[in-house]
């Protein structure tokens, strides 16, 4: 076993040269962008998934296997590879299972200024959380557990797209107790970890 | 988005990557920037091209790199045309795996001819260089037929 807190030797510099590279400036990194473009065709669950943001609703896929409700819908359970067909409309309240504060810009998305939380959402009724941005209150404020609610465009500017919703804020409402908060109370559920359904009771 | 035939949508995932080369990789790249080409000599002899930081059948590190001729031979190759948006080359152009003389691997690299009727297996050809150049592969604008008699 190598020793990790010693560099490969590839890396430590101890190679010979030709001549006339003996004297330059060595070249020590290198540019490597990439890029790609790519369309992507969303299926029949995504599409209705995404229709329905136009419409002011949030759907889900409820499982056959134990009745647990997927988000974003993919047409599958994952965990048994079994077919989900049954939409299941959501809340437009849950609670963050987690959060991140991020300090950097990502380049390209000026919509996004720094410092800004993004955050797994769990709705109510949802067995996992999805992606979203938490806003109307101070970044220090944001917590696991924290109650919040989807903040639409104006009704007017609603599409088939996951941004009809801007971001998610707080409702005020007491926290969702830390060990049952994101999908720490499904980890809890079943002896073999195998039960998805809620179990919050918030649903 | 479609109209009425299914939700689509463009994308694009770009990410602004910089490589640390370490001096193995670094080397090439200096040579490149310096107008030569270089590989690496395992201890059986064989030259690499480019060079390597580890030889492939045992594993040890290596360490000489040695400078390699600009010219060589198409050992395999494919005609690009019309070439993809973010090609290196504008127009279309051969896709090679060129042997260059006295080295043991071939170097992936385009060959500048006109047609694909101007690229055969086996046809010499000689580095094409850029005269600005930063330590890149592209600092090499590619390969093209060798003219006889014209190259040491």
């Amino acid at each position: 076993m190598s020793d990790p807190d010693v560099p490969p030797s590839a890396l430590s510099g101890d190679v010979t040269l030709p001549a006339v590279l003996r004297d330059v400036e060595p070249v020590r990194s290198v540019r490597t962008p990439i890029r790609l473009e790519y369309s992507v065709t969303a299926g029949s669950a995504a599409e209705a998934y995404l229709r329905a943001y136009a419409e002011k609703r949030i759907v889900g896929h409820r499982s056959p296997v134990d009745g647990a409700v997927f988000i974003p819908p993919r047409g599958v359970d994952p965990r048994y590879g079994q077919e989900t067909a049954e939409e299941v409309e959501l809340a437009h309240t849950g609670h963050v299972g987690s959060f991140c504060v991020t300090h950097l810009p990502i380049p390209g998305r000026s919509d996004l200024v720094p410092p800004y939380v993004s955050a797994w959402i769990h709705l109510d009724g949802s067995a996992i959380g999805f992606l979203g941005l938490v806003a109307g209150c101070a970044n220090e404020d944001v917590r696991i557990g924290m109650r919040v609610r989807a903040v639409w465009k104006p009704d007017g500017e609603l599409g088939p797209t996951s941004e009809s919703i801007l971001h998610w804020e707080p409702t005020g409402e007491p926290d969702v107790p830390f060990e049952r908060a994101g999908n720490r109370a499904w980890r809890a559920g079943g002896p073999d970890g195998r039960d998805g359904r809620q179990e919050r009771g918030d649903a | 988005m479609g109209d009425g035939g299914g939700l689509r949508a463009d994308l694009v995932l770009e990410y602004p990557f910089t490589r640390t080369t370490g001096p193995v990789i670094g080397a090439f790249l200096t040579g490149l920037r310096e107008g030569v080409i270089t590989g690496i000599r395992r201890s059986d002899g064989t030259v690499m091209v480019p060079p390597v930081e580890y030889d492939p059948v045992t594993s040890e590190p290596l360490t000489e790199i040695v400078e390699v001729a600009a010219c060589g031979e198409v050992v395999s190759w494919t005609w690009v045309d019309p070439p993809r948006p973010q090609s290196p080359w504008d127009e279309p152009h051969g896709l090679a795996l060129i042997m260059l003389d006295g080295t043991d691997t071939p170097l992936l690299h385009g060959v500048l001819v006109g047609s694909a009727a101007e690229l055969w297996t086996g046809m010499r050809v000689e580095a094409v260089w850029r005269d600005e150049r930063v330590g890149h592969i592209c600092d090499l604008a590619g390969f093209a037929p060798e003219v006889p008699g014209a190259v040491a």
